[in-house]
């Protein structure tokens, strides 16, 4: 992990430790629920970050995962369902000087709140964004959400959905996004380093956490994740290296004539230097749309930072225009403003 | 040229109204005259009359595009029923308008136009120019498009370039008919088209020629003086509601010291609004243009957590898609103003026409008990103001407040008496205080019951607010039943405790008497002139308007104990008058309704009023 954080926020001069971000409310998610893996890595995650723990801001919507913020303490909004981008575009365009974290589930971000969540990445505020991806609707107990695979039996969908789900990944790279991870929920190591990174990115960086609802959705993620099946189906990508999978990372990806190819090293004259090496930082999203596509059976599923590209972000660009309107309009306050034009004496 | 000598006659008021077709420059031509008018100290009013397509075909009446400004002597209260001067540029302006025209007015009209073609478009069977149909009015026809082009022959200009300044030929015969100085305007062009001396020339040249013409011919027997208007001394502009309201916003944050904070998505007629405020970065003002208007109220709702002074802007349809994320700022308890500027509904309804129908919807449209503040205005200049108090009673109790206004009031303009920053009331929202040991997210002010205003990033404040029920004082997640009904009525006593800080309701008139016309928002105007003709005649007659709607100030009671008979005039079919019967229902009340999409008549309302007065 790099050190280097965004500059603007305030740092804090003590080291900040987990317990700074514990809070004295029962956390009240089912037993075996993965959001508390993602509650572990939020609290072990700010500390490195190394902010001022009042510079910290938690936005929700409704659901779940939503109830995030009153688990962590810091300042937080759980707000409407849906809305929690909205809310946070007004909290970090209103203060940039504020760490902004939003917790939304995949109802909450696609259903819902889908205008707002892609408008969000199209511009490029700068929040980070923890999708919780269970693919149900956990809190209403368990209708399919736009994420539940083709065909899966849920409350509402007695004989199957007849839907076709988001890729989430996809979604965002369509929406313009400038970062994106995927994280399973068993691995809070990954989990901690990706919310490391999409808190050094500039920009909205969304966290994709497949997560398992154990009650409405259980083991939705384990022909993925699963133990069995993870070495074939799982690949994580890390910055600089080339993008191999399988028991004995015997696998890996490259570009063939009609797209992404999975290879295997050593047959056919096939060495690791034929394999694709990974740059998140890459502006082009060519390579990174594909890896967010990417999905068992015929290829693994990505995982860890698939993006990090720099480009302006909103609310820096907000503060721009402002400074210049500041430093050359003759309008320096309200009674400038309202003697301005054209205005007449009466005596 | 040599000076005639003219006869004058001295209006106390009169109506002028410039109609064309779309492409004509109507809004600018009918601009420059009322401002040339508020130069010469005389009191105005405008309103402008947009077609309803952006690009209607050439020569419809739905291409007819209007300014109507009323001029007066004596303070002025709308901007006029019928119109006294039509200047109708095509065939299609002067047959939609035509029923404003008051019987004996002045019409100017352009012969040049009255062509087979814009005739048989605007419907008329036969030229009404010479058909004897308006011969009960005082035509002036004017070849004004051959004129205007003669007058520029010297120019060496294209003709399309010509033909465009015709409009300002008319305004030039104006200036005579109203005994102006034509130059007036032209310092306006002067300072406009510095860079380009031509532009500057042709205006100046067709503004004199027209002038002349007038004169030569002498279109009226004598020419109309309205005098300057007795007003309060001090520095005056024009300016539309919407502007108005913008600054007055702007006003508010700079007084409280809270950055403004604007989440806003288009809609006709508040629109200008977000226009206006993206112009004033140089102020801080943050504007976000959101993807739709739940954007607009969320975005606006995280500023305000964040410690902006945070508004949204819209119009009905708008209101209602903001409704839930209203309820999320009673319940955090956090301020916010939201402006509505209201139009014809229901649904997309009458987006250009102005009515009162929202109030329900402002009082009552959201889900739980959630009461929020609502103020009206009532004049476009007084925008400014109610903008500010707006945004003052919302941060200094802590709970959202929607303005009311409207399309009428949005998009007219009246002068606007310029106020000094240093006397505008103070606005001190209850901002906690860094480490604050005794700081709870539901401590409440004893007297306002308004709970603190903590910022993220304050140090030692940390806490959670949100859309779930929060326990009294510690403001954890309680679903406690006692503790839900206490705090449903500390939000509902919150509100109700403001009409301790309104001012009381004023009375125009004596205390008592035989009828109280009571209205709200944007029909000032036109009931104030009603009542004040009727008192003029000696009438018991008084007139309550309400700016305070929620809550209501606290005389407003005594107030109605006093009158025979009450009657609550409004643009909807009585929801003031339903919202007052719940609020004081032992008075009795007789109700004055009209859902047109067009503001009362003062005609309309004094025989009603005659004819309550009669009824005993
Ligand atoms: C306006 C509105 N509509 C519906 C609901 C009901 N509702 C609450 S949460 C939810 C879905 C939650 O699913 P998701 O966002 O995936 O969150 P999860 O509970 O799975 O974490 C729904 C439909 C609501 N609270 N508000
Ligand atoms: S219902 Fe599912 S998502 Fe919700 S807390 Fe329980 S396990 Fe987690
Ligand atoms: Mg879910």
């Amino acid at each position: 992990m790099s050190e280097f954080v965004n500059m603007t926020i305030e740092r804090s001069n003590v080291q900040l430790s987990k317990t700074d971000f514990e809070s004295d409310q029962m956390v009240k998610w089912c037993p075996g629920c993965g959001a508390h893996a993602i509650l572990a890595a939020v609290e072990r995650v700010f500390p490195k970050i190394g902010y001022r723990k009042e510079n910290f801001c938690m936005v929700s919507g409704i659901g779940c995962s939503s109830r995030f913020p009153y688990y962590v303490n810091t300042y937080g909004i759980h707000g409407i369902h849906g809305r929690a981008a909205a809310i946070g575009t007004g909290v970090k365009v209103a203060n940039p000087r504020l760490s902004v974290w939003i917790a939304s589930g995949d109802g909450d971000s696609l259903a819902i709140g889908g205008n707002h969540f892609i408008h969000l990445i199209r511009r490029n505020v700068d929040v980070n964004y923890i999708l919780f991806n269970n693919q149900i609707y956990g809190l209403t107990k368990g209708q399919y959400s736009p994420t539940t695979p083709m065909g899966k039996i849920t409350k509402t969908s007695p004989q199957g959905t007849i839907e076709h789900p988001f890729t989430v990944g996809e979604l965002v790279m369509g929406a313009q996004g400038t970062f994106f991870a995927r994280v399973p929920d068993n691995n809070i190591s990954l989990m901690t380093e990706s919310m490391f990174e999409a808190a050094k990115h500039d920009g909205t960086s969304v966290m994709e956490i497949m997560q398992n609802c154990i009650i409405y959705a259980d083991k939705a993620h384990f022909d993925v994740i699963g133990k069995e099946v993870k070495d074939e189906n799982m690949l994580i990508l890390k910055n600089g290296a080339p993008m191999l999978f399988g028991k004995n990372n015997e696998k890996g990806l490259r570009l063939g004539d009609t797209g992404m190819e999975v290879a295997e090293i050593g047959k056919d004259g096939i060495t690791v230097d034929d394999i694709l090496v990974h740059d998140p930082y890459d502006k082009d999203p060519g390579i990174h749309t594909m890896l967010a596509k990417l999905a068992p059976p015929h290829f693994p599923m990505v995982f860890g930072v698939i993006r990090s590209a720099m480009f302006p972000t909103y609310d820096d660009l907000v503060e721009e225009q402002i400074k210049y309107a500041k430093e050359t309009s003759k309008i320096k306050n309200v009674d400038d403003l309202l003697n301005s034009g054209d205005t007449w004496e009466i005596n | 040229m040599a000076k005639k000598k003219r006869s004058v006659v001295e209006k106390e008021s009169v109506v002028v109204k410039f109609v064309g077709d779309s492409g004509d420059g109507m809004q600018f031509t009918g601009g420059l005259f009322s401002d040339s008018s508020a130069l010469a100290g005389v009191d105005i009013a405008t309103f402008p009359d947009f077609p309803s397509e952006i690009r209607a075909p050439q020569n419809t009446i739905a291409g007819v595009s209007g300014f109507q400004v009323h001029l007066g002597s004596e303070k002025i209260f709308t901007t006029g029923d019928m119109v006294d001067v039509l200047i109708a540029m095509n065939p299609a302006s002067l047959k939609s308008n035509m029923k404003w025209a008051r019987k004996g007015a002045t019409i100017i009209v352009d012969t040049d136009a009255f062509s087979d073609k814009p005739l048989e478009k605007a419907g008329y069977k036969s030229n009404p120019l010479d058909d004897g149909s308006l011969e009960s009015y005082h035509m002036i026809k004017s070849p004004i498009t051959t004129l205007t082009k003669e007058s520029l022959k010297d120019l060496n200009i294209d003709s399309k370039t010509a033909e465009r300044s015709k409009n300002m030929f008319a305004l030039g015969m104006l200036y005579y008919i109203f005994n102006r100085d034509p130059k007036t305007s032209f310092s306006y062009f002067e300072k406009k088209f510095k860079k380009d001396p031509k532009v500057v020339e042709i205006n100046k040249l067709v503004i004199q020629s027209g002038y002349n013409y007038a004169d030569t011919i002498e279109v009226l027997e004598s020419v109309i003086q309205v005098s300057a208007a007795k007003m309060e001394k001090g520095r005056y502009r024009n300016i539309t509601g919407n502007i108005a309201t913008a600054w007055g916003l702007l006003a508010a944050a700079e007084k409280s010291r809270r950055p403004l904070f604007l989440g806003s998505y288009p809609i006709t007629p508040a629109t200008e609004i977000l226009m206006e405020l993206s112009k004033h970065k140089s102020l801080g003002a943050k504007v976000f243009q959101a993807e739709d208007e739940i954007a607009g109220i969320c975005s606006a709702i995280g500023a305000s957590f964040t410690g902006s002074m945070a508004c949204t802007s819209t119009s009905g349809p708008g209101l209602s898609l903001k409704s839930e994320a209203i309820g999320l700022a009673v319940i955090t308890e956090l301020p916010l103003v939201i402006v509505n500027v209201q139009r014809g509904g229901p649904s997309t309804g009458l987006p250009t026409k102005s009515e009162q129908s929202d109030l329900y919807q402002a009082l009552f449209g959201r889900n739980g008990e959630c009461p929020v503040i609502v103020i009206a205005a009532s004049t476009s200049e007084n925008c400014f103001y109610y903008a500010y108090m707006a945004a003052k009673y919302s941060m200094e109790h802590m709970t959202p407040c929607i303005l009311l206004t409207d399309g009428y009031l949005g998009f007219g303009s009246t002068l606007f008496k310029i106020p000094k920053m240093a006397e505008m009331p103070a606005i001190k929202p209850p901002m906690a205080k860094p480490n604050d040991p005794d700081y709870k997210p539901y401590k409440r002010d004893t007297k306002t019951l308004a709970r603190q205003w903590a910022i993220p990033g304050m140090e030692g404040l940390r806490h959670r607010i949100g859309g779930l029920e929060k326990e009294d004082i510690i403001g954890t997640v309680s679903t406690d039943p006692m503790n839900h009904q206490k705090m449903v009525e500390y939000r509902a006593e919150k509100v109700e405790r403001i009409a301790d800080y309104i001012p009381l309701q004023e009375v125009y008139g004596e205390k008592s008497g035989d009828l109280l016309v009571v209205s709200w928002g944007g029909t000032f105007g036109a009931v104030h002139s009603a009542v004040q003709n009727l008192q003029r005649e000696g009438k018991k007659v008084s007139h309550a308007h309400f700016h305070y709607i929620m809550p209501l100030p606290k005389n407003t009671g005594e107030i109605f104990a006093g009158y025979k008979n009450i009657v609550v005039c409004e643009l909807n079919s009585g929801q003031f008058v339903n919202y007052l019967r719940m609020r004081h229902p032992s008075a009795s009340y007789h109700q004055f309704n009209k859902v047109q999409g067009q503001p009362f008549m003062i005609n309309e309302l004094t025989t009603k009023f005659n004819q309550l007065l009669e009824e005993k």
